[in-house]
């Protein structure tokens, strides 16, 4: 739209905001880009010839069906697939430009570098406050005041600070489901990630501590690139920025998810989103 | 992008969907009785089939609250997303428009009621009564367009909102022909105006719908697209 002085009914039309239809994750700096990526589990293909470039500080879902691949690909991002035997892979994956495959890469960092979170909370049996300082521990950190700082502002940034700030030394087993979740995502970005990569956060969560986790992966965007795989496809609608729609190991479908979730383009995209049979 | 509107995994969903496809459809009939009706009470000061059509319109506002009704239970307990939204949206919008047709065919009858035995001057029935039978079939079309939800049909109807308002023109420069000749003519002349503007409206009407209907089939928004200034 240009910057004519058009008015209707003395209303500025530049102004309502009329948004192009598509728009899609070009306006952002990259921050993963994979690139013709397959993936297989001994003789069988998990993954075919993915394309795909993340946008930095924005948020990305994978949705898709059961066994389409979308926690597969969500795992290379931090080579957590390494730990299977049988995993081949081809392609590139490159985090910020750098090949996170390249021969030399240190693992260990890539890890710190690209945190996760899992379905089920998975605090270590430890108190509170070790659990979020455990990654600094293990980075050499260990004078008191530092990680002290660093646990707080931990807490703080998953938003939990103020539940659990009187019972730092209690053990994190105590916790209920969606505190847990809350502490296991502050033990990730206590190490001060780039990437945060959610596999299915919520789903073992209430509605309630469902709804503090959107809201935190919202207040978390500002900081990091993120990428959740959730079964719930409002979740995806209200969480993410940008959605891929993954089936049968193929990438089908990737866009903004205003649109994909108003006008999906192909057919398989729509029958999923609306429920019907694919 | 084809609209399949069946086919969810949920039956039951198919089952609420259709539903309100067919009570939009079933609305529309009764409005496009509505234009029928108040254009032959008009030309014929029908008072009896005038009163008819105001009885009736109560009819289309509690289908239009009942139909609202149903759209906001579908989309809290189902959260409808892409084409289901969009078909929503569509019927949402679609039924205040249809609404608004009732009114004004409703407007057409109140003219003759207001009037009473001083009726509209007769040489402008012909006139009045193509350009109701324009608008009516222009509904008509309109709902054949949603029944099949047929874009390019929409389009098609679309466009012949030009033809009615040709008409209503060519019918106002008349008017003001004969009220310039005779000042006593003004009062029956202004009823005439009265009713070819509501018909006239019941044409825009029409046009939204189909506007609606593209944007349901095909998820582009073609609203108001030719008033913006070139890309």
């Amino acid at each position: 739209m240009n910057d004519s002085n058009l008015t209707t009914h003395a209303i500025d039309v530049n102004k309502i905001g009329r948004k192009p239809q598509s728009d899609d994750a070009t306006d952002h700096e990259t921050c993963i880009s994979v690139d013709k990526f397959n993936l297989f589990y001994g003789d069988k293909q998990a993954l075919f010839d993915i394309n795909l470039e993340l946008p930095k500080h924005q948020v990305t879902a994978f949705i898709g069906p059961s066994g389409c691949g979308k926690s597969t690909l969500l795992r290379c991002f931090n080579r957590m697939n390494d730990l299977i035997d049988s995993v081949r892979t081809e392609g590139t994956i490159a985090i910020d430009g750098e090949n996170i495959h390249e021969r030399g890469r240190n693992v260990t960092e890539l890890r710190r570098r690209v945190g996760m979170v899992f379905q089920k909370p998975n605090p270590f049996p430890k108190s509170i406050f070790e659990n979020v300082a455990y990654g600094l521990r293990l980075q050499g950190v260990n004078k008191r005041r530092v990680l002290e700082e660093a646990v707080e502002h931990a807490l703080n940034q998953a938003a939990l600070w103020d539940e659990v700030k009187d019972r730092l030394e209690d053990n994190a087993f105590g916790l209920s489901g969606g505190q847990q979740q809350r502490l296991v995502i502050a033990r990730a970005v206590a190490v001060e990630p780039d990437v945060l990569l959610l596999d299915e956060p919520a789903s073992a969560l209430d509605p309630i501590s469902t709804l503090k986790i959107e809201e935190l992966i919202h207040e978390l965007k500002q900081r990091y690139t993120i990428v959740i795989v959730t079964h719930n496809m409002q979740q995806a609608a209200r969480v993410s920025d940008y959605t891929a729609f993954l089936y049968i190991g193929e990438l089908i479908e990737f866009g903004d998810t205003r649109r994909l979730f108003t006008v999906p383009q192909k057919k398989q995209t729509e029958d999923y989103i609306t429920g019907r049979y694919g | 992008m084809e609209t399949n509107l069946g086919q969810h995994i949920s039956r039951q969903f198919d089952a609420d969907l259709e539903h309100l496809r067919s009570q939009v459809l079933a609305m529309g009939g009764v409005v496009e009785e509505q234009i029928a009706d108040a254009v032959e009470a008009f030309i014929n000061a029908d008072f009896i089939l005038a009163e008819k059509v105001v009885r009736r319109d109560h009819e289309v506002n509690g289908m239009e609250v009942a139909l609202d009704e149903e759209c906001s239970r579908v989309l809290a307990l189902r959260q409808p997303a892409a084409s289901d939204l969009r078909l929503i949206f569509a019927i949402i919008k679609t039924i205040t428009d249809l609404e608004r047709i009732g009114d004004q065919a409703e407007r057409v009858v109140k003219t003759v009621i207001r009037l009473g035995g001083d009726g509209p001057i007769s040489e402008h029935y012909p006139a009045i009564r193509h350009l109701g039978s324009l608008v009516k079939q222009m509904l008509h079309d309109t709902l054949d367009a949603f029944a099949r939800m047929d874009p390019d049909e929409a389009m098609i109807v679309h466009a012949g909102d030009r033809e009615v308002d040709r008409e209503y023109e060519a019918i106002t420069r008349q008017l003001v022909t004969v009220m310039m000749e005779d000042t006593r003519n003004i009062r029956g002349c202004l009823s005439v105006m009265f009713a070819a503007r509501a018909l006239e409206r019941i044409g825009d009407h029409s046009k939204n719908i189909n506007e609606y209907l593209v944007y349901m089939v095909r998820g582009k928004d073609i609203r108001h697209t030719d008033k913006l200034p070139p890309a």
